[in-house]
């Protein structure tokens, strides 16, 4: 168990191109941190850099206090899981459990190698094929023996570089809960790279997102959601995607394409004085009047929308709306659009009612959109204007005294197991 | 389509008849030179593909007999000269292959360039300085005289056969070998050896037919028994007497020598198969 | 072409020190080989073309003189070189034509055949693959031989053949079973090359022109054999090159009488047999002349690249 620090890592390959540009982050002792981010953003990069396969090009990895920038992989003490797991196809899966251990000449026993292999197979239901080989196992049995040959290490971290992403849907859900239950318990340090943001947001305490190997921002899931720090991480973040209405702040209304509204003060005053800002409300922000409950009525605004068409999914349903395109805007969009490896942007506001909402294509409706939720992006940087750090802070806090309490119980847990 | 069963019936005649024109395509020249060298020196002439009787008397000459000195020692400088040209080629293959198929350095592009140039080289066009060259410094008619020439023609088809092989191999499992405590030389040899030995195996083969099947050095750069390989030396087999026809010794020779290639063949068919076609064809 | 030094190193600042240990090692692994395949080559080709600018036999090394482009004006103005090169081009296209037809044949065989008979197939068809050239030649040779050959008795009611047909005393039928055997030693490697081309075309590809009415002969023309191309260019070359540079059949066969004369036989005769160096000499470097044109007439003009596939992918891979 360990704590990384990441302290301005930099990594610049031969032709000058920085992968990795100036990225910080301290990992606590067990804490389980998420990089995430669209394909090429460094990611699996920095975290080949952690584990030793990539050079540093600049900056300091810290291991618990130690710098370990030209320590070699092996003597790092970490453990990692491969995008194709890395299996060994000469070797049973027993053989493959075992790997790390047998390298270690004389530190361990036949007999404690037997014991630790079969700890883990039984930990991770692999008990009956221990005798088979790579070759003959399914994706989700083979990601179980690379977990495996992680675990039974007992190694001072767990890397995990896209683990998830040949399994298909239904099994990766399994494992991801798998994932994350084993972490609690264990309670390792883990970092984890993901394209995948469901991943990112139910297995990490904190995420780091990153663009073009910069770090837009590291906080819990629930900060990231609430609280973006900018366009990028808003529009990452959360699916279906966020809108990004081209708009005004005129007399405390904010007039969109899609019709005028009130919005909360300190909405007027971020957005004040703009030319023009982007509006960021998430589909989920928005409702239909009919069908919403009275209390929540009075937190939001009214909108009269034609609606384009519809799509019912039985546990949810999406409305579309076109509106005009604002071309002072559309660059920003269509970059925006390509960072996050979308081909092309569509003026089309994506809405989230509820599954009972009878709206169907053509109808002109009313909407209700929860005002208070709304962020306010500047178009030329990004920024969030209506940024609240203290309150973002404040859900990362909630977050980390969880995984404080969690740890606690699962130490409490196996202490209790041992005394009995 | 319209009558099922007659169809599959004929198309099963079909592929039989297919199936033994191969066989006979392929197998019949050797099975022809096979009878040759069960004949005795009468029956030579008597214009049959079956000799009328069945003997070794053509063995027992190459073996025992008078062209003993001539044969056994070019099965034994054949044998010796091919196995270390084969042995050295695939070593240095391996190591240059790896290279080239694992690091990304400066220069990789022109090594299998190169390999690729010198293998349409013209084998006579090199002879000829060889020749001069060799009769200089010594090497004319010794081993390593035709050991080296025989790397340039073993070296580009081991190079080019062993990359397309390690291109293959999932390097990712050295990279986990070393994050879960292995040495660099023990990922290599723990995650990396097991995988290429396949491959390094079927080069060996081809390595060898190619060597194996060398007339031009052969015929060249020596000119007695301390080096002739078997190819040259069948061409400058003669009869008994002056009189006899050799064809019986040298259908002999040529057998014996062809044995070494039917063995791999039969045990190996797969793995050939799979090493030809890689390195010439993509994918 | 050598192992970079400390001082060059320093000069691209951009590497990273892994980097740098990594081209070292590269070389250092692959720097032998390298080294062994380019001096066995380019010295004596080199050593050739100097060579070829004078007159020099081994047997009057006295009389050695720099006659510059001499041996190549005497080469160009002999018809016995222009007869050599008509008779190799020759044996090249014919050879590599049926080779190409016959190899198409055998892999369509291997690739349909029942799975319990591929393996048979494969084997017999490695036979003449990995025989040696002069066997085959010699097992030929027996077949046909006037004293000890069978085929004239097998054949004699076809017209023009019976027991007294002496097959190498004439060009036209010395020639034939040259290129015989040498199609016959030959065509494996190439139905094996177009059978790794047969395998690599989808069966939806050609499920799809089933459905859309093709018959046989349409499928393999229009979906099978242009899915093909890169690996039938492939082999032609290869074989191209190889047939260009025949020389053990016939110098068991015929030793070049009759007319049967090649380009390679006639440069081992000048130099090895008559030991006259520097006209051998130019003859090698004209032989090696022609190859390169036949490679870059090919690689050129049919757009065939051979480089690709070697390290494109694994490049962007690494990064």
């Amino acid at each position: 168990m360990a704590s990384i620090e990441l302290k301005n890592l930099v990594k610049k390959y031969a032709d000058g191109y920085p992968a990795v540009n100036d990225v910080s982050i301290d990992i606590e002792d067990g804490e389980f941190v998420i990089l995430v981010g669209p394909s090429g953003c460094g990611k699996s990069t920095l975290l080949r850099m952690i584990v030793g396969l990539e050079d540093i090009t600049e900056g300091d990895l810290l291991i618990d206090g130690e710098r370990v920038n030209d320590v070699a992989p092996r003597q790092r003490d970490l453990s990692m899981v491969f995008q194709n797991y890395a299996l060994y196809p000469h070797l049973t899966v027993f053989e493959n459990i075992a790997f790390p251990l047998r390298l270690q000449k004389g530190r361990f026993s036949k007999k404690e190698v037997t014991d630790k292999v079969n700890g883990v197979s039984e930990m991770l239901e692999l008990n009956e094929h221990l005798k088979r080989r790579p070759g003959n196992l399914s994706g989700g049995q083979r990601q179980r023996v690379a977990m495996g040959r992680a675990i039974v290490r007992e190694a001072k971290a767990f890397l995990f570089d896209e683990p998830l992403s040949n399994l298909d849907a239904k099994l990766r859900g399994q494992m991801r809960t798998q994932i994350s239950q084993l972490q609690r318990r264990l309670g390792t340090t883990s970092v984890y790279v993901t394209h995948d943001q469901v991943e990112a947001m139910t297995l990490g305490d904190r995420v780091a997102v990153l663009k073009k190997g910069e770090l837009q921002q590291i906080a819990s899931p629930r900060e990231l959601y609430e609280q973006p720090a900018n366009l990028f991480v808003a529009g990452f973040i959360g699916a279906p995607s966020m809108n990004f209405l081209p708009c005004t702040v005129t007399d405390g209304r904010l007039s969109t394409p899609v019709g005028d509204f009130d919005i909360p003060e300190g909405h007027q005053r971020a957005g004040e004085g703009k030319d023009i800002v982007l509006a960021g409300i998430r589909p989920e922000f928005f409702e239909d009047a009919e069908t919403l409950e009275g209390s929540k009525r009075d937190r939001g605004s009214l909108l009269e929308v034609e609606i384009s068409h519809t799509e019912w999914l039985g546990n949810e349903q999406y409305v579309y709306v076109h509106y005009e395109m604002d071309k002072r805007v559309e660059d920003t969009l269509q970059s925006l659009a390509e960072d996050m490896d979308a081909d092309e942007t569509r003026p089309e506001l994506v809405i989230s009612v509820s599954p009972e909402s009878k709206l169907r294509g053509g109808d002109r409706a009313t909407i209700w959109v929860d005002v208070s939720r709304i962020h306010l992006f500047d178009p030329a940087t990004g920024e969030n204007l209506t940024h609240d750090p203290e309150a973002g802070a404040e859900l990362t806090r909630r977050a980390a005294d969880e995984r404080r309490r969690d740890a606690e119980r699962a130490k409490e847990r196996t202490e209790a197991a041992a005394q009995s | 389509m319209a009558a099922p069963g007659g169809n599959t019936t004929k198309i099963k005649v079909g592929w039989a008849v297919l199936f033994v024109v191969t066989l006979v395509y392929a197998l019949f020249p050797v099975f022809s030179i096979l009878m040759t060298s069960f004949k005795t020196p009468g029956d030579l002439a008597s214009n049959t593909l079956l000799p009328a009787s069945f003997t070794w008397q053509n063995y027992e000459e190459i073996f025992v007999g008078g062209a003993q000195t001539l044969f056994l020692s070019a099965l034994v400088n054949s044998i010796g000269i091919t196995l270390i040209a084969t042995a050295i080629a695939v070593v240095l293959a391996t190591l240059c292959a790896y290279a080239v198929a694992r690091f990304d350095f400066p220069g990789k592009k022109v090594i299998l360039a190169s390999a690729l140039a010198v293998s349409i080289f013209p084998v006579i066009s090199v002879v000829t300085p060889l020749f001069n060259l060799w009769r200089t410094i010594g090497l004319y008619d010794t081993w390593i005289g035709l050991i080296i020439p025989y790397l340039s023609l073993t070296l580009p088809l081991s190079i080019w056969t062993l990359s397309a092989f390690f291109r293959q191999i999932p390097w990712e499992l050295e990279a986990a070998a070393q994050v879960d405590g292995a040495t660099q030389w023990q990922a290599f040899r723990k995650a990396i050896v097991p995988l290429a030995a396949p491959g390094v195996f079927t080069t060996a083969i081809l390595a060898f037919f190619i060597a194996w099947n060398d007339f031009v050095y052969g015929i060249s750069l020596t000119s007695t028994e301390a080096a002739r390989p078997v190819p040259a030396a069948l061409a400058f087999f003669t009869g008994a007497s002056q009189f006899e026809e050799p064809a019986g010794a040298i259908s002999a020779a040529a057998i014996v020598v062809t044995v070494p290639v039917v063995i791999l063949v039969v045990l190996f068919q797969r793995q050939i198969v799979s090493g030809l076609t890689q390195g010439a064809v993509k994918g | 072409m050598r192992v970079l030094e400390a001082g060059e190193e320093s000069v691209r600042p951009k590497k990273s020190p892994r980097a740098r240990a990594e081209a070292r090692l590269g070389w250092m692994m692959a720097g032998p080989a390298f080294l062994i395949m380019l001096s066995v080559t380019a010295y004596p080709i080199a050593q050739a073309v100097y060579e070829s600018l004078f007159s020099y036999r081994l047997t009057e090394p006295d009389a050695r003189e720099f006659v510059f482009l001499g041996n190549y004006a005497t080469i160009f103005s002999d018809s016995v070189f222009w007869w050599a090169l008509g008779v190799t081009v020759f044996v090249t296209v014919v050879t590599v034509a049926v080779e190409l037809v016959l190899g198409f044949a055998l892999a369509l065989v291997m690739h349909r055949a029942l799975k319990g008979l591929r393996g048979t197939l494969r084997t017999s068809i490695l036979v003449p693959y990995g025989i040696i050239t002069v066997v085959s030649a010699f097992a030929w040779y027996y077949m046909f031989d006037i004293n000890t050959g069978y085929i004239n008795e097998w054949f004699s009611w076809v017209p023009g053949i019976s027991s007294d047909l002496d097959w190498f005393s004439n060009f036209g039928t010395a020639i034939s079973v040259i290129m015989a055997s040498e199609i016959w030693k030959t065509t494996p490697f190439i139905a094996l090359l177009l059978l790794a081309g047969l395998a690599q075309v989808p069966d939806e590809m050609v499920e799809a022109a089933k459905v859309d009415g093709a018959t046989w002969w349409q499928q393999m023309s229009r979906v099978v054999i242009p899915h093909m191309k890169a690996a039938i260019m492939v082999a032609v070359l290869f074989r191209a090159l190889d047939a260009f540079r025949i020389f053990d059949n016939v110098f068991i066969m015929t030793q070049g009488q009759h007319g049967t004369e090649v380009l390679s036989m006639l440069a081992y005769k000048t130099s090895i047999t008559r030991l006259e160096i520097g006209m051998g000499s130019a003859l090698s470097v004209v032989l090696f002349a022609c190859v390169l044109l036949i490679c870059a007439v090919t690689v050129w003009g049919f757009k065939v690249d051979l480089a690709s596939g070697t390290d494109h992918q694994d490049a962007g891979k690494e990064k």
